[in-house]
């Protein structure tokens, strides 16, 4: 009978596309949504994660996520390198200072400052010339997305039609820079991962950082601590916030602390929320739908295999079975319309990260998304009297 | 589920005779429905006889009860008050799962849309009584073809219903309801939908073909012009059987007497 019940399924050409495009919707919004959603949250800590050593972050109490900036006193550095436990500390300097353009503009950068000695904090991955770079006069690193973009020296203006004469021309290895006033000479041209701050990342030293950065009381923004083998990062964070009255987070916990903020404080999940839901929804309607009119068109014939002896029970598994086939070819679809919309965003701007729990979650949904669609179905059937095959 | 005997064995004249050798018994069968509070009685004491071999047509205006009463009969819709009995067995005495399961092995349909599975080709739809009583998908299909060979159909076991005209889809039904042997087959107007040449094709199959002395075939009709293919026909009115026609070729008009 299982095979019956397939062909009466696919019988119906229209609406077997019907309602496995309700559910391919479903799994396709939930899905691409949800992933969206992980991509903005995972790029909130893009910094933490691009900043592989240091096993604890520590910094003001008060911070509440990557970019709340909150300096400390220089000497905090010197306090945490004598907690126990600690194999290293390292100063790393975050702010937002203005470069000025060829052009005359002015472009704010997000400019980090490494540690002079051990280059601690440098970038994931130089594209061209090396960290190392860092330790010639002047010398600053910057991201490759801001090199093309916000930095590229623009062209100029044709005086006839008002537009400019070219493409921007990326900024590159021994083009200048001027930051504060202070003159900067790009060494190396690196990536780093997409933040929620559209700022071009320069990368220099902790001291040279302090230079460019306006004259403050307060600079460091971030201690960098490593742990000595076999140290558990949790209790050292533990030490350094009893010893030093600092904040101390390991970079998960940093991170997670990030993503809740953003979370807590901003509409993203709520947006990424309803889109979700809706998802959920329009699919449970067009699928139930669609399912639900499929078994009313074929209610005489569920009427006349019940009065030729099809009991309850086996209608049941042939309307789960049809459930089933279009929940599991419609999820194939959505779910990998998700990954082929992935696959084409490429290297784009788009946050889009699928990790494995979005397609368990999403055929959770769509587990309950076809219960509810053949439920109505499978009750009218189970209540259909089959005498209904004697009316005309 | 018990496996459905096989076909050769079930088929065994004589080995299910009713003591009485009668296929139905119903004695003041009463059926009510309730329609917006009211009760509507369909059936008012029915007293109804068939015999072994026997063909029996029940005719009557429309809401008179005649699908009522096969619907009670065939196990369908339960009765109020009165008794019937179906080969020497009582449907109120059987559990929901018991009377399905008779249903499928002991009656066979044949309805006036045909209701064959659009998405099936003939020789599945047929195979579908047999698929409900556990028979293997390429077993059932084997049986089915053979059923659409008896029927004059062999060359259309492929065939989708679409694809085949009124009639053969009516000898399609009737290979259906015959193909698992059931001993008692319940049509209803099978020949409403036909022309008339076509109607006494289809007559002519049931009798010859679905009829032995086993079995037991009842048919509700409008069509006069069929009337003479029954041993005997019930005449029913206002949920009661008015009258029994021995020699329902009387009622035919001489052309269709001839024909």
């Amino acid at each position: 009978m299982n095979l019956v019940a397939l062909r009466m399924l696919m019988g119906d050409k229209a609406k077997y596309i019907g309602i496995i495009f309700g559910v391919a919707f479903a799994s396709l919004l939930m899905t691409q949504q949800a992933s969206i959603f992980v991509g903005l949250m995972t790029r909130t800590f893009g910094f933490v994660s691009d900043t592989g050593q240091p096993d604890v972050w520590v910094m003001d109490p008060k911070v509440q996520f990557i970019d709340d900036l909150k300096p400390l006193q220089d000497t905090m550095l010197y306090r945490v390198r004598g907690v126990e436990g600690v194999e290293w500390a390292v100063p790393l300097y975050k702010g937002l200072l203005r470069a000025r353009l060829d052009n005359g503009n002015f472009q704010t950068c997000n400019v980090i400052g490494i540690d002079d000695g051990t280059l601690i904090g440098g970038p994931p991955e130089m594209l061209e010339g090396s960290l190392a770079d860092l330790r010639r006069a002047d010398s600053v690193i910057v991201d490759v997305v801001g090199a093309t973009s916000r930095l590229a020296k623009q062209p100029p203006i044709d005086p006839a039609t008002g537009k400019p004469m070219g493409p921007p021309v990326p900024l590159k290895v021994g083009d200048f820079l001027e930051l504060n006033d202070n003159r900067a000479v790009v060494v190396g041209i690196c990536r780093v991962s997409r933040t929620f701050q559209s700022q071009p990342v320069v990368y220099t030293t902790y001291t040279r950082a302090t230079t460019f950065a306006p004259r403050e009381r307060r600079l460091m923004t971030f201690v960098l601590v490593k742990g000595r083998s076999g140290e558990d990062p949790k209790a050292l964070c533990e030490r350094i916030r009893e010893s030093t009255g600092l904040a101390a987070y390991t970079a998960d916990e940093f991170s997670w602390k990030t993503v809740v903020y953003f979370m807590k404080f901003t509409g993203i999940p709520i947006n990424f929320g309803i889109s979700v839901i809706l998802g959920f929804l329009v699919g449970t309607a067009i699928a139930g739908q669609t399912f639900y009119n499929f078994t009313l068109d074929n209610l005489k014939q569920f009427g006349a295999l019940k009065a030729m002896g099809a009991g309850n029970l086996r209608l049941l598994g042939m309307i789960m079975l049809q459930a089933l086939v279009v929940g599991l070819i419609g999820y194939g679809v959505g779910v990998g319309a998700a990954a082929g919309f992935k696959y084409l965003s490429g290297r784009s701007e788009l946050a889009f990260r699928m990790i494995w729990q979005i397609p368990v979650i999403t055929a959770g949904a769509v587990t309950i998304i076809v219960v509810l669609a053949s439920l109505l179905s499978i009750i009218k059937v189970i209540r259909l009297e089959p005498a209904i095959v004697f009316k005309g | 589920m018990p496996a459905l005997m096989p076909i050769e064995q079930s088929h065994n004249p004589g080995s299910h005779s009713s003591a009485r050798g009668l296929a139905i018994h119903c004695k003041n069968v009463t059926k009510s429905f309730s329609a917006g509070g009211t009760s509507i009685k369909a059936l008012r004491g029915i007293d109804l006889d068939v015999k072994l071999g026997e063909l029996a047509m029940l005719v009557g205006p429309s809401g008179c009860g005649k699908t009522t009463l096969i619907s009670v009969v065939a196990g369908i819709l339960d009765r109020d008050e009165g008794e019937c009995l179906v080969f020497d067995q009582d449907f109120s005495k059987m559990s929901g799962r018991q009377k399905t399961r008779f249903r499928g092995q002991t009656v066979g349909f044949v309805f006036q849309q045909f209701n064959l599975l659009p998405a099936l080709t003939a020789a599945q739809n047929i195979a579908v009584p047999l698929l409900i009583n556990g028979v293997s998908h390429s077993a059932a299909v084997k049986v089915a073809k053979e059923m659409l060979d008896r029927v004059g159909l062999g060359d259309r076991s492929e065939s989708l219903p679409r694809q085949l005209s009124g009639g053969q889809q009516q000898r399609v039904a009737i290979a259906r309801a015959m193909v698992h042997k059931p001993r008692l087959i319940v049509c209803d107007e099978p020949t409403s939908a036909l022309d008339h040449e076509t109607g006494h094709v289809v007559m002519r199959l049931l009798k010859n073909v679905a009829l032995d002395h086993d079995r037991a075939l009842v048919i509700v009709t409008h069509d006069a012009r069929i009337f003479g293919f029954a041993d005997r026909v019930f005449k029913m009115d206002d949920g009661r059987i008015v009258d029994v026609i021995a020699n329902p070729s009387s009622l035919m008009s001489p052309a269709d007497q001839q024909h």
